[in-house]
This record gives structure tokens, C-alpha cells and sequence, in this order.
């Protein structure tokens, strides 16, 4: 719907400021991470300091907290790639009875509000009577992360030109050399976007991962603890920080590897 | 843009002889369902080895679904299908020694030039020295040395679809498949490949089967060819036999144009029982005091259009009964004009008679 | 061209292990379906449709008030429990959040949905895109985070409103019955904000896209048999974009009726539906109430999400 005139004023401020109003926020924790003021939240920070980053090195829970995110995040995403890429492979070509039923499946644990996933969870553990653990909280990262590498894997999967399979086969690959030779070559910046999103959610997953943890702490976790609870606000906002650059970093990556995708397969339109 | 003469000849001097015309493809009886719908019923084809065989038919008339029989992306509900005499069936499309060229090419986007071609000894599991040597000399027969490290997506339509066509003749299939390889290409470049592919096809001797909506292709470059209507093959003959002397209406409309005239018509002018195709270019005017000629049905008409095509004109003229379509090729000293009334004649041998259905 | 190693024979036969393994994947597409899609819905019914039906079943337990222990037998009396005041307080308080949020990030998300779809070309485009995906990928937490910060009471809101000269204005509205509390980090209204900035982009991608569905030839077309901008807008631009309205409004609608999370960090202590169910299925152990109160969003997305799909949400998403 691209327009050859120019917008109206209103309009960009409309937009720069809608823009602006989701910026903003994380603009000022930065500002945070620097204040001296430790007890409250008073703007204009009195004082701007570095301790705060120094402290929060030396603080153990951060660092615990830290490692077990980063390793349910990397299990999960295995898991989510996996079975994400499955189902892809599934939906993306062939019609089958039941098709939307299988991508509403998959979709599922991502649109149903986060809750009902975690309690579902939490009920069916306490049933099953298995203790929480590393795993319980991977069972449910996995859950919802398999949604986001199958939604790129589809589109991916979509979008190249469907006479590549039969091509291959057609000059005498079987299953696995086209899966090898063709497939997953188009596929692998699709799945690998996939995975670094599926990893920046499991990182940043709370809401789920409070009734599937027990005991443990992951990241944010952590940080939700000291929300309530708050020991020293300044170092919940230099991990604050560091979460949004750890965000930040896979996201971009993934957004440059899906966003090259015009050279579908030598068309002969 | 001629083919490689040298390159050719290489190639010509190193066939094996071939056996007695055995039979490339023979489907027997072959129907394929998609739910209710019947894509191909209860087809019966012989194509000889070293043939140019096209498959004529309009959008979803089956061609295409045949086509994909003969390479196995397609397994048949019904029928039986040899290849060479081997039986077909439940046999995936990588087990046999059949390749095609797709519509849209198909090239693979990430590989280069020389690697799509050499794809198929690739997986056969060639050392990479020689398959890259024979890649090059299948890029050479379709005229694009050079290109080796290109990549699809920097080529013009008519360069993939030679690079495919490299891609599917490398491995030395016995039967070429042609998925109406020339649709997405201009005129020019149509006609052209029309020609290259005929002198390509005879040169190596391989069997190649051609799907295509457009008549004068099928008539211009095939050997034989079948005629598609609805899943079933209506007629099958040489280019000259299908337009001569056409099975039914379907083929006298489709192939070429033409007049068809019912049986009351037909009766009417030419005394003639049945129904009767009669092409256009058959179709003569003459002149007043002119006799129309032994044999001939002579009848006078109305003109009721006339479109200018440079070589041709093409008039359509009101007669007792019917419309008749007139093409004219001659320079006429003094050009008809629309509603002029003039005399129509045409030999009686021109009449074709047809299948009622 | 003639060489040994290239077959003669029409039909190969033969061949190692992982081709036959192929020849009866590709000649059988329902054995090859049922590899493909087994591992993942193998894990999903179990893993989630099974807890699913494990809460749901639990729902129609009962806890024994005296004994504090789940009563296994079935029973409706827990849902009749919902509609008791309190807890049907609770739910309306929710809904009518969900619905006032959604109707305001739809308010704000179009014109920055509109300006990205029909005016951003180029870098820009992809600028825009990233602008409002990055927030959406970023933490959760952190973002609500900024916003306990943003309204605290010697935050940079009493701040900039008292740098102003308004503070009066801040108080009055403080001071409004229902939505105003002793601060903005302790009220509906601030509530109200940080599920609006966190929904946003939510709202804003699935209306770009329906609006960069509608052709530019659209909007000159109606122009050329005489409409005003105003009324193209109204006739052509709006009801095409409604489905990417109604495709954005299924998450801020149904993300704000299970979030436990925003109320608890920046609210009054009145609870929410989700804080009603973390609180009922943890120290008290009442899960039969908790899995009763979930029903009640699961419901309540199920009609929105029939209408949804009556709208064309679902093209939109």
C-alpha cells in the first residue's frame, strides 16, 4: 500500500511518538544503571556511578541465576529446533486431514495466555508427582519455543519453489541427499533465525517458568524476586541491561538472516 | 545462436546403436485420481525411442499429470507403465533414468551454474575432476561456456532454462521430459529454442516428450503427437495427420483452427451426411465470372468481419446456415471489403470427415 | 560421452541402506508423514494437551475446607465458587481491563501501523520493523521493569508533571475513584499503561500487514470515483485493515486476561485473574479453584476467537 506523496505531519509525529513511547523505558534503565541513589527510584538521579556493574560481578545468586537461563535456553532451543523443523517439513507441503489442527497445536502454547501453560504444567507434575528440575523447566521452554522455529521453517519452506524436491530427485537423489544436498541449505538461515529467537525467549521466559522451576532461579526469575523484594535496586537494573543487550543481539541477528530471501529458486518468470 | 557443431559431432560419433526402435514409454490403461477428480483416465501411449513426442492438451486436460507419471512424481491409480520395458510402478522418480525440465527451471538457488548442472553425477557419487568436466561439456552443447560460477539468480530466463536443460541431459537420461519449457520466454527467443531444441533432440538420439498448450509448437517441432482432452487422449498421430485430418471437433478447434459443420449444414452445402471440419486456408475466394474449379463446393456469403495479420487475412463470412472463418494468403489485387457479398470454393477433398462425439 | 559409470538400464535397482529407507518414505507420503510429525505431536499431546486436560479435570475437583486436601470426586461446586462476589469481581476487573487496553494500543497502533505500511520505503521500512519487533523480542521483565521505575512516586513522571507546573493535574487525576491510587505505580491507571506499552507491538505488526495488503490501487481507484481522503480512509483503508485489527486485538485481549505478572509489580492489591490463580494454587494448594478461574479466560478466548475468525483475523496473522 505504498503511497507516492508524502505523509502528513500529524501522522509522523503520530508515529515518532508511538515509536518513541516504546523506546523510551528501556532508554532510562540505562540511565538507572548508573545511579547512586540505592533505596528509591528518584528522578533525577542524584549521582552517576560505574560500583554498581563491579557489584553485581561479584554477586553469586546473579551468576547461578545467569548459568542455568543459559542452559535451559540452549537445551530448549535444541529441542524446539528439532521438533520445529519436523513439523515444518510436514505442514509446509503436503495437505493433509487435520493440517490446521496440527498447526493450531503447535501454536497453541504460545497463544493461550502464559499462565495456563504454567499451571497446566504445574497440575500435571504435581499429578504425576515428578519433583521439579532442570528438565521441568526445559519441558516447558520447549513447548513454546518449537512454535517460533516452525513458523520460520514454514515460511521458509513456503516461499522456495516446490519443484526444487522433485528436481533433485528427479537427477537421482533420494530422500536424504535432496534433504542434505537441497533442503537444508535453503533451510539453514530460516532455522538458525529460528533457534536465536527461540533462545532469546527462553532466556527472557518468566511467566511460565515461575510454576515449572521450584526451587531454582533462572534470570528472570531472579530479577521478578527482586521486583517484589528489592536489596539493591541499582544492581537489578545492570542485569536488567545486560538482559536487553543478550536480547538484543540474537534478535538482530535473526532479523538479517531471515530478511535475504528474495533469490527464490531461478524462476522463469 | 547455432549449437556447437564440433561439440555435436563428439557427441553423435559416440553413440551406441540403437535397437530396433524398442518402446521408450508405454502406458497401459493408465488412470490417476485427485479425489473425485479424474487427472488422467484410462490412457494408452507408445513413445519409440528417439522420438520427439508432444503432449498437446489445454490446462488440466492431463498432460502434465502424464508427464509427472513418466518421471515418478506421480504413482498411477490404475494401469501399468514401462519405461524401456521395466515395470514402473512404485518406483521413485531418483531410480529412474529419466529427466525433466521443469517449467520453471527449478534451478538450486545456492549453487552455481556448474554445480546445478553436474548435481546429477554429483549424487551418483562422481569424482568432482570429472563430473565438473562433463558439466562444462553439457553447458557447452546449449552454448554457455563461461558461465560456470554464475549463479541462477544472475541469469536471464532463457539462460536458466539452458542451464536446466544442461542439468537434465548431463546424466544421460534415456527419456527427456519437457514441462512447456518455452511459456515464460518472448517470441523470439520461443522460436529460436524451437529450432535449437529439434537439432538437439536429433543429434543425441535421446527420446524426448514435450508437454505444451500451444499448438503450433507441438506441431512444429514433434515427431508425433498426442492430442489431450479431459484426462483422455483423444488423438495420436504425426503433426501433419492430427491437423489434416482431425478425430473430432475438440481437435479441429484446438489444433489449428477450424470450420466445423454440422451435419445439417454440411448436407446443405456440400451434400454431404455427417460432420465435417474444413480448415480456413482451404477456403478460397472467387471471382465472378471465375469457375470454381472441379470438384470443388462453391457457395456465396456475406462478409461479416475481416482482420488484417500482415502474410494472412482472415475473414469471417456468413453462408446459408453458417459462419465460415476464411484465410487468405494471397496478395489480392483488390482487397475484400466487410459486407461485401463474394463466392466461396473449396475442393471436396478438403472435407474432413469426424467422430460425431 | 559414452563411460562406465553411468547407468544403462532405464530403471536402477539396488543401492544402499539409507536409499531403500528413502524408496519407502517417498513411494509411502503417510509413513513419511507420520515420521515427520510424530516427534512433535508426541510431545505436544503429551507434554501440553496432557496438562491441559490434567488441569482442566481438576477444575472439577473439590478442596475440602477442613482438610485443605483435594477432593477427587467430580463436582461443579468449585465453579460455583467463582461466582461468588469477590472472585466475580475479580473477573470482571479483568476483562474490563483487557477490553479498555485493547481498545487503546488499537488507538495508538494505527497511525504508526499506517504510517510504516503506506509511507516507509526502503530503509526506513526495515527500520520501522525492527523499532517495533525489537521491544517485542526484549525482556518481558525488564520492560515492565522500566515502567515501576517510570511511575514511581520520585520518578521522572511526578517529575516532569511537577518540572511543569502540573502537579495538581498528576493529583487530580490520582485522585479519580477507581483508576487513581496513591501513586501511578499504584493504580489501575499505571496498571492500565504498562499493559498497554508492553501489548503495543503486538497490535502494531498484524495491522501493518493487513495494511500493506491493500493495494496503493485501492485508494487511487476510490479517489477517482470522487471520494475524499477522509471518506477512501473510512470506506476502503478501515474495514480492510479490521482484520489485522481484530488479529492484534486476540493478544492484547488475551495476554492481559492470564497475566499475573504487570498487576503484582505495578498495581493496586486488588487481584487479577492470573494473580487469583497463582495465589490459589500456591500456598493455599487450592488447585481445583485455581484450574476453575483459568477456565475462565480459555472460555472467554475460545467465543472471542470463533468471532475472530468470522472477521478474517486469522488471514490477517
Amino acid at each position: 500500500m505504498r503511497s507516492k506523496s508524502g505523509a502528513s505531519t500529524t501522522l509522523k509525529l503520530a508515529a515518532a511518538g508511538g515509536l518513541l513511547f516504546l523506546h523510551l523505558p528501556l532508554l532510562l534503565i540505562f540511565l538507572y544503571a548508573f545511579t547512586t541513589e540505592e533505596k528509591s527510584y528518584q528522578f533525577p538521579p542524584p549521582g552517576l556511578t560505574l560500583e554498581w556493574f563491579a557489584v553485581a560481578w561479584g554477586r553469586a545468586d546473579i551468576w547461578a541465576a545467569l548459568g542455568l537461563s543459559l542452559r535451559v535456553a540452549a537445551i530448549s532451543t535444541l529441542i524446539a529446533m528439532l521438533l520445529g523443523t519436523l513439523a515444518a517439513g510436514a505442514v509446509a507441503r503436503s495437505r493433509f486431514f487435520g493440517r490446521e489442527a496440527v498447526s493450531l497445536l503447535i501454536i497453541l502454547p504460545i497463544a493461550l495466555p502464559g499462565i495456563i501453560t504454567g499451571i497446566s504444567l504445574r497440575a500435571a507434575f504435581n499429578l504425576a508427582e515428578i519433583p521439579f528440575s532442570f528438565w521441568t523447566i526445559v519441558l516447558g521452554h520447549a513447548t513454546f519455543c518449537v512454535v517460533v522455529v516452525y513458523n520460520n521453517a514454514v515460511a521458509r519452506l513456503r516461499r522456495a519453489s516446490g519443484s526444487l524436491i522433485e528436481a533433485s530427485m528427479d537427477l537421482g537423489a533420494d530422500g536424504f541427499q535432496t534433504f542434505r544436498l537441497v533442503i537444508l541449505p535453503n533451510l539453514a538461515t530460516a532455522l538458525l533465525a529460528g533457534g536465536m529467537l527461540a533462545f532469546a525467549l527462553s532466556f527472557d521466559e518468566v511467566i511460565v517458568t515461575t510454576f515449572t522451576a521450584g526451587q531454582q532461579s533462572t534470570l528472570p526469575i531472579w530479577m521478578l524476586t527482586e521486583l517484589v523484594r528489592p536489596r539493591q535496586r541499582p544492581v537489578t537494573n545492570v542485569v536488567a541491561v545486560f538482559v536487553i543487550a543478550a536480547t538484543f543481539l540474537p534478535i538482530l541477528a535473526a532479523y538479517y538472516l531471515t530478511r535475504e530471501g528474495q533469490h527464490a529458486g531461478g524462476e522463469g518468470k | 545462436m547455432t549449437l556447437d557443431k564440433a561439440v555435436l559431432d563428439s557427441v553423435e560419433a559416440a553413440q551406441p546403436e540403437a535397437a530396433a526402435n524398442p518402446i521408450a514409454v508405454r502406458f497401459q490403461q493408465v488412470a490417476r485420481h485427485f479425489g473425485t477428480v479424474r487427472a488422467v483416465d484410462a490412457v494408452d501411449i507408445e513413445i519409440r525411442a528417439g522420438e520427439f513426442f508432444a503432449m498437446l492438451g489445454p490446462s488440466g486436460s492431463g498432460k502434465t499429470t502424464c508427464l509427472r507419471l513418466i518421471a515418478g512424481f506421480e504413482q498411477p491409480d490404475r494401469g501399468h507403465i514401462e519405461i524401456f520395458g521395466e515395470a514402473v510402478e512404485g518406483v521413485p522418480a531418483y531410480r529412474r533414468n529419466v529427466n525433466t525440465v521443469f517449467q520453471d527451471y527449478a534451478l538450486f538457488p545456492h549453487m552455481t551454474v556448474l554445480d546445478n548442472v553436474a548435481y546429477a553425477l554429483r549424487v551418483r557419487g562422481m569424482a568432482r575432476g570429472e563430473r565438473h568436466a562433463k558439466a562444462r561439456k553439457a553447458l557447452a552443447l546449449v552454448r554457455l561456456e563461461g558461465y560456470d560460477d554464475r549463479r541462477p539468480v544472475q541469469l536471464s530466463g532463457g539462460q536458466r532454462q539452458r542451464v536446466a536443460l544442461a542439468r537434465a541431459l548431463v546424466g544421460e537420461p534415456k527419456v527427456l521430459l519437457l514441462d512447456e519449457p518455452l511459456g515464460a520466454l518472448d517470441l523470439k527467443l520461443r522460436e529460436q529454442m524451437q529450432v535449437e531444441l529439434k537439432e538437439l533432440q536429433r543429434r543425441l538420439g535421446i527420446t524426448f516428450v514435450f508437454v505444451t498448450h500451444d499448438q503450433g509448437e507441438a506441431l512444429s517441432m514433434s515427431d508425433r503427437l498426442a492430442v489431450f482432452n479431459d484426462g483422455r487422449i483423444v488423438q495420436v498421430g504425426t503433426p501433419e495427420e492430427v491437423y489434416d485430418r482431425p478425430r473430432n471437433r475438440f481437435v479441429a478447434g484446438f489444433v489449428g483452427a477450424s470450420n466445423v459443420l454440422e451435419p445439417a449444414v454440411a448436407e446443405a452445402l456440400c451434400g454431404r451426411r455427417g460432420l465435417y471440419s474444413l480448415r480456413p486456408e482451404r477456403i478460397a475466394l472467387v471471382g465472378p465470372g471465375e469457375a470454381a474449379g472441379a470438384e470443388a463446393v462453391a457457395v456465396e456469403g456475406r462478409i461479416d468481419s475481416l482482420q488484417f495479420h500482415g502474410a494472412t487475412r482472415r475473414l469471417t463470412v456468413a453462408v446459408p446456415g453458417a459462419t465460415l472463418v476464411v484465410m487468405l494468403t494471397a496478395a489480392l489485387a483488390r482487397p475484400p471489403r466487410v459486407g461485401e457479398v463474394v463466392r466461396l470454393a473449396w475442393p471436396r477433398a478438403a472435407l474432413q470427415a469426424m467422430d460425431e462425439s | 560421452m559414452a563411460d562406465a559409470a553411468l547407468p544403462l538400464r532405464a530403471v536402477e535397482s539396488g543401492g544402499g541402506l539409507l536409499r531403500r529407507l528413502s524408496d519407502l518414505l517417498v513411494t509411502r507420503p503417510r509413513l513419511m508423514l507420520l515420521v515427520l510429525l510424530g516427534p512433535p505431536l508426541v510431545w505436544l499431546g503429551v507434554v501440553y494437551l496432557g496438562a491441559l486436560f490434567a488441569l482442566l479435570l481438576q477444575s472439577f475437583f473439590s478442596i475440602d475446607e477442613f482438610s485443605g486436601l483435594v477432593r477427587r470426586e467430580f463436582t461443579l461446586r468449585t465453579y460455583g465458587e467463582l461466582l461468588q462476589p469477590a472472585n466475580l469481581d475479580i473477573i470482571i476487573r479483568t476483562v474490563t481491563m483487557a477490553a479498555s487496553v485493547t481498545l487503546a494500543s488499537a488507538a495508538i497502533a494505527f497511525p504508526i501501523a499506517y504510517y510504516a505500511a503506506r509511507y516507509a520505503r526502503g530503509r526506513w521500512k526495515a527500520l520501522f520493523y525492527l523499532a517495533v519487533m525489537l521491544p517485542l523480542w526484549s525482556s518481558y521483565l525488564v520492560r515492565v521493569y522500566a515502567w515501576k521505575l517510570i511511575l514511581a512516586k520520585e520518578g521522572i513522571v511526578t517529575w516532569i508533571f511537577a518540572e511543569l507546573h502540573l502537579t495538581w493535574l498528576l493529583d487530580g487525576i490520582l485522585a479519580l475513584p477507581v483508576i487513581g491510587g496513591p501513586s501511578l505505580s499504584i493504580s489501575y491507571l499505571g496498571t492500565f499503561l504498562v499493559f498497554l506499552y508492553i501489548w503495543l507491538p503486538f497490535m502494531i505488526l498484524p495491522i501493518q500487514a493487513a495494511l500493506e495488503r491493500v493495494p496503493a490501487s485501492l485508494i487511487e481507484a476510490s479517489g477517482d470515483l470522487g471520494a475524499t481522503p477522509r471518506q477512501a480512509f473510512a470506506t476502503v483503508i478501515l474495514p480492510l485493515a479490521l482484520p489485522g485489527v481484530v488479529a492484534g486485538s486476540i493478544f492484547t485481549f488475551s495476554l492481559t486476561l492470564g497475566d499475573y505478572i504487570i498487576p503484582q509489580i505495578v498495581g493496586s492489591s486488588r487481584l487479577f485473574i492470573g494473580q487469583a490463580v497463582y495465589t490459589h494454587q500456591g500456598t493455599a494448594g487450592n488447585i481445583p479453584l485455581a484450574a476453575a478461574f483459568t477456565v475462565v479466560p480459555i472460555v472467554i478466548m475460545g467465543f472471542y476467537l470463533w468471532g475472530a475468525r468470522k472477521l478474517g483475523a486469522f488471514n490477517a496473522l
